[in-house]
């Protein structure tokens, strides 16, 4: 396996993006990460693209041939990754693959989706049907927030987790979306706020969940002999990539306060990069809902089962805490394009490793410079974890 | 959808012919209000949702075996935001309930006062023909 570094990402403007269609969306992600690698469109030899519901929820089918004709790209090897909400992560690890293989030099890994072409209750239908379509939503339902719900319940009746715990991650995070410009949201709330908002599955709430956004991330990667040859300053490497998956039925997990793809999923990524959990020094985990973040906290390692409420009530997933988590707004307030949100995530910990966050308030101290990202696919589905290092 | 320039797509509809050939005595056994799993008989295991194949051991000689109705809730949500096909119904609550045999079932919980639905409650598992005659099955209370 060869040394892979990220040499360079690019990040579109998340939200409600009906100004653009899917092809123009990924052009905003793929041009400045293009810029910042200082290499052309031509000089990609395979481009892997992250999407969940392209087809469903816009109109392409196959939007890596569509994308890669439209930013340039000269015939690359291609291929759409599903992974449900972490396809941005299999696309990483496809395009990493190419390369630690020996099979291409400089590959990229795209993330898009445009969810807003349809309306909320389609939207919310296409994404409820991402568990096990005969067995748990034709008779039953259930929405993306109902299935969380379940864990959360569980969680709060097993660990004594309150509403108003959920409620800090919604607020640390919108904390942090507010300082980050490309964010969904740019505003910052109160427990109240979190609290008083419409029950959309109980016990979450409007501002316990992420919201549907549009968005695309880019990130390209290079062999380290490409890496010396492009005389890249500031290459961040993948140190190690873990992936796990759970059942397609929720009736099939062993219990509802942790996702076990989590738990092995990043123990896989803490062997292979060898590191200990207490040498990472932030992280984005996958927050879809707040109750998520809370056991992502637990299930990769940063406190024991039963301790992330302690963890976000004490602060410690702040800046200035002992490990902070989220620093671009999270899912929650940065917004969650699902097939996306895997290359999102790499974008802002190689800005950070960089120590190139937009804005300074946000930007986390390093000694180590060793940054992790966890993304969960559907509800503990699919996870991929990817330990960066610069 | 708002005051943004666009064009409407071309607009289909979507229904799919699901198989349930090698199920067909679960869904049967709905209408005569029977809950029915599957049992391997080469390895034993227990499958809910009724399996034609074995995930265990890969063999595909099953037993179709009645499901007792007491279950164990071990989470719990009500659903307000009901997605597209769903939107005629009211409000639901979801459930998952653990039997003695030691499979969970995901099912509507019915009957119940919100306030009194808890982790750890008990209730009974039902077969079910809907009203629009879709074959269900549910949670309701002992
Ligand atoms: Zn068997």
């Amino acid at each position: 396996m060869r040394k892979v570094a990220i040499i360079g990402v690019g990040h579109s403007k998340f939200g409600n993006r009906n100004d653009v269609n899917v092809a123009e969306l990924t052009f905003e992600a793929v041009k400045p990460s293009l810029e910042d690698a200082g290499i052309t469109a031509k000089d990609v030899e395979f481009m892997a693209l992250g999407s969940a519901g392209a087809g469903a929820w816009c109109e392409e089918l196959i939007p890596a041939v569509v994308a890669a004709e439209y930013c340039g790209l000269k015939k690359p090897g291609l291929v759409r990754c599903e992974a449900a909400c972490a396809s941005g992560s299999a696309a990483f690890f496809t395009a990493y693959s190419a390369i630690a293989s020996g099979q291409a030099e400089i590959a990229m890994a795209l993330g898009v989706e445009k969810m807003k072409e349809v309306d909320t209750p389609t939207a919310m239908e296409w994404i409820g049907r991402a568990g096990y379509y005969l067995w748990e939503f034709h008779n039953f339902g259930l929405t993306f927030p109902a299935y969380y719900a379940l864990y959360a319940n569980a969680h709060m009746a097993k660990f004594g987790t309150t509403e108003e715990d959920l409620a800090l991650v919604a607020v640390k995070n919108h904390k942090y979306g507010a300082m980050n410009p490309v964010a969904h949201f740019q505003k910052q709330i109160t427990v109240d706020d979190v609290l008083s908002s419409t029950v959309i599955a109980s016990p979450l709430k409007l501002f316990d969940c992420c919201p549907i956004t549009d968005g695309s991330a880019s990130v390209i990667l290079a062999s380290e002999e490409k890496v010396k040859e492009l005389g890249i300053d500031t290459p961040v490497w993948v140190a190690g990539i873990g992936y796990s998956s759970g059942t397609a039925n929720m009736s099939k997990r062993p219990d509802y306060v942790g996702l076990d793809a989590s738990v092995k999923a990043a123990q896989m990524a803490y062997k292979k990069a060898k590191v200990t959990p207490d040498q990472i020094e932030f992280a984005t985990v996958h927050d879809c809902f707040t109750i998520a973040e809370i056991m992502a906290y637990e299930d990769i390692g940063f406190c024991k089962k039963g301790e992330g409420a302690k963890l976000i009530r004490e602060g410690q997933t702040e800046i200035g805490g002992k490990i902070p988590v989220n620093m671009d707004g999270g899912l929650k307030a940065k917004g969650h394009p699902i097939g996306t949100t895997g290359c999102s995530m790499i974008y802002e910990v190689t800005k950070q490793l960089r120590e190139e966050a937009i804005e300074k308030s946000r930007q986390v101290p390093l000694k180590n410079y060793i940054g992790l990202a966890h993304n969960v696919g559907g509800t503990g589905h699919y996870c991929y974890v990817t330990i960066l290092r610069r | 959808m708002s005051g943004v320039p666009s064009i409407r797509s071309r607009e289909i509809k979507i229904v799919q012919n699901i198989p349930i050939s090698k199920t067909l005595k679960f869904w049967e056994g709905l209408k005569k209000g029977k809950v029915y799993a599957t049992k391997c008989v080469k390895c034993g295991k227990l499958h809910f949702p009724p399996s034609a194949d074995c995930s265990e051991c890969l063999s595909s000689e099953m037993d179709w075996i009645e499901l007792s109705s007491e279950a164990e809730i071990e989470t719990f949500t009500h659903v307000v935001v009901r997605p597209a096909s769903f939107q005629q119904h009211k409000p639901y609550t979801v459930a998952i309930g653990k039997l003695k045999e030691g499979v969970k079932v995901l099912a509507w919980l019915t009957g119940f006062k919100m306030s009194e639905i808890r982790v750890g409650m008990k209730a009974k598992l039902v077969a079910k023909t809907t009203l629009e005659g879709n074959l269900t099955y549910e949670f309701v209370p002992l």
